[in-house]
């Protein structure tokens, strides 16, 4: 049912070689291409075919969820809502992903909508990866949306990365948290040639000890943009934290704003960025461990965003 | 073994040309733990990084094994089996401890071999293996890690900028004895250990004194060392402290 490019790049986003185990929803050049729900997990399509909805049942534990997305058709543009319910008191992984393989003139897009609404004390591990390859002229777009509730005590870990290959991307991100709610994003981005990449957060909380911390390290190399906007907003007694931490190289630009709002005396927020160049003294080093240049400086990315 | 002939190397800046090291000619012979001292600011961390490669001498010549290298880059000295151990290590973000001793390496080390290396400079290996090397790591944690990757890349010649800058007393007790340990071993390499520590000078076979650029005294220990004690070329350990470990 799939070629070898769309098993590649399924390969390349959710680490998958064959179809996974648990709930699955792989979706393939616009169309669902396969479907797997489980006794705890029920995936369906939204009435209007604008995308799925996934129904997890509260107390569904160490299952996971794969929702990859593969586009190897070029010029195909989508828009796709997918709404995960998370029922109270589970603890699930959810791996989504985006591979695009355009070997075209005509641009290819998707723009995945994922929303989270998690139930009081719900666990979520979510890992999202996009990536991009093919040789045509035709652009690799990926605009990423999402949205997460979290309802009180419920806690999810977020981890986005975004290596190679996709030309443009817009990625807006949004958490409300209750009281007791955690959210973890940590946020890994490297582009190159002529890419931009936006990335923004805004998350509010809203209930008293929600806390969210909101990392982004990322490596700007080429003639390559990056703008990376994350606010925190504090309405309890609560705790916030972000961080942008970027290497640029060659003729890259990057814009960092990182933002703090506090509506309530005991929010404590705090943020940090930093935008440097690779360290001289950290290529010299790994030079006398034996690297070339050009080495050291692939081993220090590499690690920067591992 | 490696020689300087002629060696010298100045800078230019604004106050005009200033002469680091002048004309040094030198022998580091195989087998032989060498210690280099002398007052700060008399050219030592310099001859270190133009022996790594790290500075390019301005005339003179160094030759490694009868090679002439003086025209060789820093990765190439590396390959040819010359290890430099900085005074202050570097911190990278990302990259864990046992990627560094890799690296170091230069091939796939299990856990157990990394363990190996950092329990030979007294740090409990499972508790950095895995840690990355960041700021949450000390001055001494870091640069027992520092003295580790030179372990683990086991070459002919291994040169130390002033291992016990930076560090508090009580990691200097303990990096003293896994340089006595190198000193046990010199069968397997050289060893330049740039250091006005006295404990460190009291287990070198030889001791070169640098002043102002110059070699103003060489030979084996029991020559040099009686006359530098007492001076700032061969210090006691809570001096270390009082000077803060400052190097050049």
């Amino acid at each position: 049912m799939m070629d070898q490019i769309q098993k590649r790049l399924l390969e390349e986003v959710a680490d998958l070689h064959t179809v996974p185990e648990g709930a699955y929803n792989l979706r393939a050049n616009g169309a669902t291409a396969a479907r797997s729900s489980t006794a705890n997990i029920e995936i369906s399509s939204k009435a209007d075919g604008s995308g799925i909805d996934i129904q997890i049942k509260p107390g569904t534990k160490n299952e996971s969820v794969h929702i990859p997305v593969v586009l190897s058709e070029s010029g195909l543009r989508e828009t796709v809502y997918n709404d995960f319910y998370v029922g109270a008191d589970s603890d699930v992984v959810i791996v989504a992903g985006c591979g695009i393989h355009n070997c075209g003139v005509q641009d290819s897009e998707h723009d995945g909508i994922h929303r989270f609404y998690l139930g009081k004390n719900a666990k979520v591990k979510y890992v999202e990866k996009h990536y991009g390859e093919g040789d045509g002229e035709g652009k690799r777009i990926l605009n990423p949306g999402t949205e997460v509730y979290l309802d009180e005590g419920a806690s999810m870990e977020m981890e986005m990365v975004q290596i190679k290959g996709v030309d443009s991307t817009d990625r807006k991100t949004k958490a409300r948290l209750a009281a007791g709610a955690k959210l973890l994003v940590r946020e890994r981005l490297m582009t190159h040639g002529n890419q931009t990449a936006l990335s923004s957060y805004v998350v509010t909380l809203n209930g008293e000890g929600a806390s969210a911390d909101v990392v982004s390290r990322s490596v700007a190399r080429d003639n390559s943009y990056q703008k990376f906007d994350s606010r925190i907003v504090g309405n309890a007694p609560c705790s916030g934290h972000t961080e942008c931490d970027a290497i640029i190289m060659d003729k890259a630009r990057i814009l960092a704003i990182p933002q703090l709002e506090a509506n309530d005396l005991d929010a404590a927020l705090i943020h940090e960025a930093a935008i440097g160049k690779i360290a001289g003294d950290q290529i010299i080093k790994l030079m006398t461990l034996g690297l070339t240049e050009a080495e050291a400086e692939e081993q220090i990315i590499n690690g920067f965003l591992k | 073994m490696l020689e300087l002939e002629h060696i010298s190397f100045d800078v230019t800046d604004e106050k005009g040309q200033k002469d680091i090291i002048r004309d040094i000619s030198l022998t580091i012979p195989d087998h032989k733990f060498v210690a280099i001292t002398g007052p700060n600011g008399g050219g030592k961390s310099t001859l270190a990084k133009l022996i790594a490669g790290i500075e390019t001498p301005t005339s003179g010549r160094i030759l490694f094994d009868g090679q002439d290298i003086t025209g060789c880059s820093i990765t190439e000295r590396a390959r040819m089996g010359i290890s430099f151990a900085f005074q202050q290590p570097v911190r990278f973000k990302g990259i864990q401890v046992l990627d560094l001793l890799r690296i170091a390496a230069g091939r796939e080390l299990t856990i157990t071999d990394a363990c190996g290396y950092l329990s030979e400079v007294g740090l409990c290996a499972k508790d950095y293996v895995k840690r990355e090397v960041n700021a949450s790591l000390s001055g001494g944690e870091l640069k027992r890690i520092e003295i580790a990757t030179v372990l683990a890349r086991g070459k002919k010649l291994s040169v130390f900028d002033e291992p016990e800058a930076g560090i508090d007393l009580w990691s200097f007790q303990s990096l003293i004895q896994v340089f006595e340990r190198m000193q046990q071993r010199t069968q397997n390499g050289s060893i330049v250990v740039i250091s006005h520590q006295e404990r460190i000078l009291n287990i070198a076979d030889e001791i070169v004194v640098l002043a102002a650029g110059k070699v103003v005294q060489q030979g084996p220990r029991a020559e040099i060392l009686p006359g530098l004690l007492g001076t700032t070329a061969a210090v006691g350990a809570c001096s270390v402290l009082e000077q803060g470990g400052r190097g050049e």
